[in-house]
C-alpha cells in the first residue's frame, strides 16, 4: 500500500523540512527585529549560524557520559521524524501509517525526555533547573495537545494526519466552535513547546527566566548545531501542524497530479512566511510570564481543549 | 449557506463563553476590563448576527446597546474609577486561578448536561446557544463568589447579565421589552454599586469586601493566602 | 501444572537450589503458558479430591489464567535470578543487615506458589485460600529482613488492608453464590466457578458483588483510596520481593477483577464501567503525583505502581462499558490495552525495582539525594534502568507506548456512545490519563537524572561498583523483553487474542484490520496504525546518517573541559538540583491545592551563620479519611474475636448452640 511516489514525496518532505526550518526562524527573528525598530540580521543568518557551529570543535564537560553525546542525534532525528509525519505540501506520505498524531506527540516526548536527561548529566545547577521547568511545562502541555487531538479525532474520526487533512479539504467539517477552541489551545501548546514568549524566551541567557536554553547550556560545536536545528524543526513542525489542520488549502491530496503538488510546494513556504511574521508580531506584543504562572497558562490550554471536546458533543448533537 | 449562518452564530456564542474564561483567568484589573469589553463586543456581534439571519431588526438595538454601553462606556468609566480611587490593580482571588478554571469547566459540563436533558427535541442551534448562555451565567456567578475585590465582582455580575442577553437573543421572537429592562436593570445595579464604592471608600478607605466582613465580625482576619 | 504449588514449596533447603529450582520451575510454567496461549488450546480442568470435608478442589487453566501465569512466572524467573545474585554479592562483599536471607529464600517460592494458586483456582475456596497464602507469605517477606519500627508499621498497615481485602472478596463471592439461581429457579449454593457462571444473578446482587470484589481486588492492587499500604509495604521488602509485589502481585489482583467481571458475572452493566472510570483516573493521577514527591527510590516506584494500576483500571472500565453496550470490537480493543499494560508493567516495574535493588546493594542508599553519577560507576544497570524509565514513561518505540496508544484509541471511541455521561466522562478520563502520562515522564526524568546522572552526592555513590552478573541478567531480561514488545508488539498482541475472545467475545483483529506483524492496526481504532519497528528503524538510520555527515563534512573534533555552567566556577555537587527542587514547580502547580502540601523556609537573619532550613509537609487525604477508620474497625473486630480465646466451656457451648439454632432458623425460613 506504500507506493513509490509516496516514498518519493516523503523524502522530498524530509529534505524540505531541514531546508526550510532555519528560514522560518530567520523570518521570525527579522520580524521581531523590525518591530522593535532594529535592522535585524538577514533571514538566512540561522543557516550561517548552524554551519559555523557544526564546523567548530565540540567541547564536552569532563563529567559528561555517553548519554550526553548521543542525545543531540536522538533528539534531532526524533523531532525530524515527527515533523516528517505532518503533511506540508502533499498528504500522500509513506510514513503515515507508521505513526499517527498520538505517536507524534509521544515522539516529541521522547526528544524532550532525553534533552532533560542530558541537561542533568553534567551535574550543574542550571541543567537541573532547565530540566525541571521543561518537564513541568510538558506535564500540562502534553495532555493539552492530546485533548486537541481528541477533539479533532471525534470530528474527523481518525488520528492519522494525512486523513485529517483530506477530510478537512473536502469540506466535511465546517466552522465549529470546538475547532476555534482547539486552535487557541493548540497555539498555546505550540508556544510552550517551542519555547516562545510568554513561556520561554529563545533569545535569553538570563538565568532566572530561561528554560530550554538552561538545558542545552553545556552543548557546543556540532552537538549544539544539532540541538539548535532540532529546535528550528520543532518550530516548523508546530507551525505546519496548525497550518495543516486549520488552513490545509494548498496541500495536494493523494493521487493528485504533479501540478497540484507543485502548487502545494509553492503555497507552503508562503504560508510559512506569513505565520512567521504573525509569530514575530505576537512575541513583540507580549511580555514574558512568571515561571509559576505556567501552570495557569497551560492548565488553561488543557481545560480549553477539554471544553472543545465537550462542546463537540453538543454541536454534533449525537 | 444556512450551515454557515448557524456555524457563525455558534461560534460567536462560544466566543462569549471563552471570554468568560478569560475573565476568570485574568489577574489584573485593567486586563479584566479589557476582556470584559471584548466580551461585550462579541456579544454585540452575536446579537447583530442573529438580527441579520433572522431578520429581526430590533435585535440590532440590543447589539448597539451592548456595544455602546458595555463595550465602551462602562469599561471606560470603571477604568477612571480605578485610577481615581487608587484601587489596587491586582485581582484578589479567594481561590487559585487553576482551581477556579477547573470548577468553571465543570460548570460548563453541568450546564451542557442540563440543557441536553431539557431540550432533547430542540434544534442543535438553540441547544448550543442555551448551553453557552447558561455557562456564561454560571461563570459570572462563580466569578462573583471567588473574587474579593468589589470591581471584579461588579464585572462578574455584568458578565452574568451578558449570559442572560445571550440566551435572549438565541431564542427567536423574544420581545425587545425584556432586553431593554434587563439592560436597565444592569444600569441600575451599576449605579448602585457605584454609590456603594464611594460609600465603602469613605468609611473604610478600601474596596476590599473582606474588610467589611471583618468589620461585621463575620470572619477572622487572616493573612493573604 | 496443578502440582506446581506443592512442588515449589519443596525447594527451601539448599541455598542456590531454592532460587535455581524455583526459577527453572517458573520458566517451565511460563513456557507451558505461552504454548497454551499460542496453541489456542481448550481450557484444562482438574478436580482434586482434597479440600473442605465433603468438597473437592477445582483447578482450571484457560487462556486468561495462562496469560497471567506467564506474567507471574516470568517475574518469578527474574526475581529468583536477582535473589541468587544478591545472595552471592552479600556473601562475597558481606554488607551489613543483609546477612540472613534464609527466610527470604524460603518464602519467595511460597509466595510464587500462592500467586500461581490464585490463577489456577476454579472454585471460591481454592481462590481465597491461595489469595490468603499469597498475602501472608508476602506479609512475612515484608517483615523478613528489617525489623525496625517503620517496617513493622508497614507490615501492620499491610495486614490490616489485606484482611480488609479478603473480607470484601469473601462477602463478594458469598453474594454471588448466595443469590445464584439455576434455570429451574432452585438455589444452587455451588462454590465452584462453573457454578457461579451458571448462576446468572439479578442486577442488584451482581452489582453488590461487583462492588465488593472491586474493593477486595482494588485494595490488593493499590487502587486509590485503598492504596495506603502499598507504598509502605512494597519498598520495605527485599528488592526482588518488592518487584514481585509491585510488578506481579498487583497483576494477580487485576486477574481476580477481570475473572469476576468478564467471566463469572455474565451481565456487566455500563454504569459499572462509568463508576470505575473516575476511580481509575484518580488513581493514575494521584499515584504519579505522589511518586513525584518521593525521595526514596523504592517508594517512588511503589507509587508509580499505583499510577499504572489506575491506567489498567481505566482500560478495564472502558472494556466493561463497551462490552455491556454490545460493542465487542471496542471492548476487545480496551481489554487488549489493559492486558498488554499488565504484561508491560510487570516487565518494566520488575526491572526498575531490580535496578533500585542493585543501587541499594552497591551504595547502601535508597535516598535520591544521596545518589548521583552512577552512570559512570554502574554502566549496565544505568543503561537498562534507562530503558525501564523510558518504557514506563510511555515513550516510543518501547512497550509502554504501545499499550498507551491502544488505551487512547479506545478512549477516542468513547464519544461515539449514546450516553452523555460516558461521552463527557471518557473525554475527561482521556485528559487525566494524558496528564498522568505527562507526569510519569517528569517523574522518571527526575528519578533517573538524580540517581544515575550528574555528580555523586555522597561518598557511597562515588565509590559504587557494578553488581553481579546474575543481578545484571535479571535486569537485562525484562529490558530486552520491553524493547522487543515495543518494536514488534504484534507478537504479544496475538497471544492476547484468545483471552479477549474468551472474555468479551471478540479478538482485536476479528473485525478486520491489518494483522501483519509490522503494524498494530486494530479495525476498531478508526483505521489508525502504529509501527514501532519502522519508527526505530528510521530513527536509527537517520541518527547514523546525521552522525556520519557531521563527522565527515563538518567536524569530528572533541575536547574535554570543565563544565561551562554559565561561567560560574565549580560549585560542587551540592549545587545540583535535588529531588525536592526538581519537583518543586510541579508541587506548586498541583499539590498545594489538592493536598495540603506546605513548605516552610526558615531563613536566618542577616549576619547569622545558621543554615537556612527548608521543610515540606505532605499529607495523603486517603490516609486520614479512609485508612484510619478501617484500621479502627479491623482492630475492634480483632479485639472481639480475641475474647473468644478466654471464654469458659459453658460460654463456648452456648455460642455453638446459638449458631446451631440460628442455622436451623435460616433453613426453616428459606424452605417455607
Amino acid at each position: 500500500m506504500i507506493t513509490l511516489i509516496d516514498t518519493l514525496y516523503q523524502i522530498i518532505q524530509m529534505a524540505l523540512l531541514v531546508a526550510l526550518a532555519p528560514l522560518l526562524t530567520g523570518v521570525v527573528r527579522l520580524a521581531k527585529a523590525r518591530l522593535t525598530a532594529r535592522r535585524g540580521a538577514s533571514v538566512f543568518q540561522p543557516y550561517r549560524d548552524l554551519l559555523r557551529l557544526a564546523r567548530k570543535e565540540a567541547v564536552v564537560a569532563n563529567n559528561a557520559s555517553w548519554l550526553f553525546r548521543v542525545t543531540p542525534y536522538m533528539v534531532f532525528t526524533a523531532i525530524w521524524l515527527a515533523a516528517g509525519l505532518v503533511p506540508t505540501f502533499t498528504s500522500a506520505l509513506a510514513l503515515a501509517p507508521t505513526a499517527d498524531l498520538i505517536a507524534l506527540v509521544a515522539l516529541l516526548g521522547t526528544a524532550r525526555f532525553f534533552t532533560a536527561l542530558a541537561a542533568m548529566d553534567i551535574g550543574t545547577g542550571f541543567g537541573g533547573l532547565g530540566a525541571s521547568r521543561e518537564m513541568t511545562i510538558a506535564t500540562l502541555a502534553e495532555p493539552a495537545m492530546l485533548m486537541v487531538i481528541f477533539t479533532i479525532a471525534i470530528l474527523v474520526h481518525t488520528t492519522s494526519l494525512p486523513q485529517i487533512v483530506d477530510f478537512i479539504l473536502v469540506g466535511g467539517v465546517g466552522l465549529r466552535i470546538s475547532l476555534a477552541m482547539a486552535l487557541v489551545a493548540l497555539s498555546m501548546v505550540a508556544i510552550a513547546e517551542t519555547g516562545r514568549i510568554p513561556i520561554d524566551n529563545p533569545a535569553t541567557h538570563l538565568e532566572l527566566t530561561m528554560v530550554h536554553e538552561a538545558m542545552v547550556l553545556e552543548y557546543s560545536g556540532r552537538h549544539l548545531a544539532l540541538i539548535e536545528a532540532a529546535g528550528m524543526v520543532r518550530l516548523l513542525l508546530f507551525v505546519s501542524l496548525i497550518l495543516c489542520i486549520f488552513i490545509p488549502w494548498g496541500i495536494a491530496s493523494p493521487g493528485s497530479g504533479v501540478s497540484l503538488v507543485v502548487l502545494g510546494l509553492v503555497s507552503y513556504p508562503v504560508k510559512l512566511v506569513f505565520s512567521g511574521l504573525l509569530l514575530g508580531a505576537f512575541e513583540t506584543s507580549i511580555a514574558k510570564m512568571r515561571v509559576f504562572r505556567y501552570g495557569e497558562f497551560l492548565g488553561g490550554a488543557l481545560l480549553l481543549a477539554l471544553l472543545a471536546a465537550i462542546f463537540l458533543f453538543v454541536s454534533t448533537g449525537r | 449557506m444556512a450551515d454557515f449562518y448557524y456555524d457563525t452564530a455558534h461560534l460567536l456564542g462560544a466566543l462569549v463563553l471563552l471570554t468568560s474564561f478569560g475573565l476568570l483567568y485574568q489577574r489584573r484589573l485593567f486586563a479584566l476590563l479589557n476582556v470584559f469589553a471584548t466580551q461585550a463586543f462579541v456579544l454585540a456581534a452575536a446579537a447583530a448576527w442573529q438580527a441579520f439571519i433572522h431578520g429581526e431588526p430590533h435585535l440590532y438595538i440590543t447589539a448597539l446597546l451592548a456595544l455602546s454601553l458595555k463595550a465602551i462606556v462602562i469599561p471606560v468609566a470603571l477604568h477612571r474609577i480605578i485610577l481615581r480611587l487608587e484601587i489596587p490593580r491586582a485581582v484578589d482571588s479567594a481561590l487559585g486561578v487553576g482551581m477556579t478554571m477547573v470548577i468553571g469547566v465543570s460548570l460548563v459540563t453541568l450546564s451542557i448536561l442540563l440543557v441536553m436533558g431539557v431540550t432533547s427535541g430542540a434544534a442543535a442551534l438553540t441547544r448550543e446557544d442555551l448551553a453557552s448562555a447558561l455557562s456564561v451565567v454560571l461563570l459570572g456567578l462563580l466569578m462573583m463568589i471567588t473574587r474579593r475585590n468589589a470591581v471584579s465582582q461588579v464585572i462578574g455580575f455584568m458578565s452574568l447579565e451578558n449570559g442572560l442577553i445571550l440566551a435572549a437573543i438565541g431564542v427567536e421572537g423574544m420581545p425587545l421589552v425584556v432586553e431593554m429592562s434587563v439592560a436597565f436593570a444592569v444600569m441600575v445595579a451599576f449605579i448602585v454599586f457605584g454609590i456603594f464604592f464611594f460609600h465603602i471608600r469613605e468609611r473604610f478607605d478600601t474596596l476590599d469586601l473582606q474588610n467589611l466582613e471583618t468589620f461585621r465580625g463575620e470572619r477572622e482576619e487572616r493573612p493573604w493566602s | 501444572m496443578a502440582a506446581s504449588g506443592v512442588l515449589l514449596s519443596r525447594f527451601t533447603g539448599l541455598r542456590d537450589l531454592a532460587y535455581g529450582g524455583t526459577a527453572v520451575l517458573c520458566l517451565a510454567i511460563a513456557a507451558a503458558a505461552v504454548a497454551h496461549l499460542a496453541g489456542n488450546v481448550a481450557p484444562v480442568s482438574l478436580v482434586l479430591p482434597v479440600g473442605l470435608p465433603g468438597a473437592v478442589t477445582h483447578l482450571r487453566v484457560d487462556s486468561l489464567s495462562a496469560l497471567f501465569l506467564l506474567v507471574v512466572n516470568v517475574g518469578g524467573v527474574t526475581a529468583c535470578l536477582f535473589g541468587m545474585g544478591h545472595d552471592r554479592m552479600a556473601r562475597s562483599v558481606g554488607f551489613a543487615g543483609h546477612a540472613d536471607r534464609a527466610p527470604v529464600r524460603t518464602l519467595v517460592p511460597l509466595f510464587l506458589a500462592g500467586m500461581n494458586g490464585v490463577l489456577i483456582a476454579d472454585d471460591v475456596f481454592a481462590f481465597l485460600l491461595s489469595w490468603e497464602f499469597m498475602s501472608v507469605s508476602s506479609w512475612l517477606l515484608v517483615l523478613s529482613t528489617h525489623r525496625d519500627a517503620a517496617t513493622r508499621r508497614a507490615a501492620h498497615v499491610y495486614l490490616v488492608m489485606a484482611s480488609f481485602g479478603t473480607v470484601m472478596l469473601m462477602l463478594g463471592f458469598a453474594t454471588l453464590i448466595g443469590t445464584a439461581h439455576g434455570a429451574s429457579g432452585a438455589f444452587l449454593g455451588d462454590y465452584s466457578f462453573a457454578g457461579i457462571r451458571a448462576g446468572s444473578p439479578a442486577v442488584l446482587p451482581a452489582t453488590i458483588a461487583m462492588l465488593l470484589i472491586l474493593l477486595g481486588t482494588g485494595s490488593k492492587a493499590g487502587m486509590v483510596p485503598l492504596h495506603v499500604w502499598l507504598p509502605l509495604a512494597h519498598p520495605a521488602a527485599p528488592s526482588h520481593v518488592s518487584a514481585l509485589m509491585s510488578g506481579v502481585m498487583t497483576k494477580v489482583a487485576i486477574y481476580g477483577l477481570v475473572r469476576v467481571v468478564f467471566d463469572l458475572i455474565a451481565i456487566p452493566q455500563w454504569w459499572w464501567g462509568a463508576a470505575m472510570l473516575p476511580l481509575g483516573a484518580v488513581t493514575a493521577v494521584l499515584g504519579i503525583l505522589y511518586a513525584l514527591m518521593q525521595h526514596d527510590i523504592k517508594r517512588l516506584l511503589a507509587y508509580s505502581t499505583v499510577e499504572n494500576i489506575g491506567v489498567i483500571l481505566i482500560d478495564i472500565a472502558l472494556a466493561i462499558v463497551f462490552k455491556s453496550l454490545g460493542v465487542s470490537a471496542l471492548a476487545a480493543l480496551a481489554l487488549t490495552a489493559a492486558l498488554l499494560h499488565v504484561v508491560n508493567h510487570s516487565l518494566y516495574k520488575s526491572l526498575l525495582f531490580y535496578g533500585a535493588g542493585a543501587v541499594l546493594a552497591a551504595t547502601g542508599q535508597r535516598d535520591l539525594d544521596a545518589l548521583g553519577g552512577l552512570i559512570h560507576r554502574m554502566p549496565i544497570t544505568s543503561f537498562v534502568w534507562l530503558i525501564g524509565a523510558a518504557a514506563i514513561s510511555s515513550l516510543p518505540p518501547l512497550n509502554g507506548f504501545v499499550s498507551e496508544w491502544l488505551s487512547f484509541q479506545a478512549i477516542l471511541n468513547g464519544p461515539l456512545l449514546e450516553q452523555w455521561e460516558l461521552k463527557i466522562g471518557i473525554a475527561v478520563t482521556g485528559a487525566l490519563l494524558a496528564l498522568a502520562t505527562g507526569l510519569a515522564g517528569a517523574c522518571f526524568v527526575r528519578a533517573y537524572g538524580i540517581t544515575f546522572l550528574g555528580r555523586p552526592r555522597s561518598n557511597a555513590a562515588a565509590q559504587a561498583g557494578e553488581v553481579t552478573a546474575l543481578m545484571k541478567a535479571s535486569m537485562i531480561i525484562p529490558a530486552a523483553l520491553s524493547v522487543a514488545i515495543g518494536v514488534v508488539p504484534t507478537l504479544v498482541i496475538s497471544l492476547l487474542e484468545p483471552v479477549t475472545r474468551a472474555m468479551v467475545g471478540e479478538g482485536l483483529y476479528d473485525g478486520g484490520g491489518r494483522s501483519g506483524w509490522l503494524w498494530v492496526s486494530p479495525a476498531s481504532a478508526f483505521g489508525n496504525s502504529y509501527s514501532g519497528f519502522i519508527m526505530i528503524a528510521v530513527i536509527a538510520l537517520m541518527s547514523v546518517v546525521a552522525a556520519l555527515v557531521l563527522h565527515r563534512y563538518a567536524s569530528a573534533r572533541l575536547r574535554r573541559a570543565a563544565a561551562w555552567d554559565c561561567g560560574f566556577g565549580d560549585a560542587g555537587p551540592t549545587a545540583q538540583y535535588s529531588a525536592g527542587s526538581f519537583s518543586q514547580p510541579i508541587r506548586r502547580i498541583f499539590l498545594n491545592q489538592v493536598f495540603s502540601a506546605r513548605d516552610t523556609v526558615v531563613m536566618p537573619p542577616p549576619g547569622d551563620t545558621a543554615p537556612a532550613r527548608f521543610s515540606l509537609e505532605l499529607r495523603d487525604p486517603a490516609w486520614d479519611w479512609l485508612f484510619t477508620p478501617i484500621e479502627q474497625l479491623m482492630g475492634r473486630i480483632a479485639d472481639r474475636a480475641n475474647l473468644l480465646q478466654f471464654m469458659t466451656i459453658r460460654q463456648y457451648l452456648s455460642l455453638m448452640f446459638g449458631a446451631l439454632v440460628l442455622l436451623l432458623v435460616v433453613v426453616a425460613v428459606t424452605q417455607s
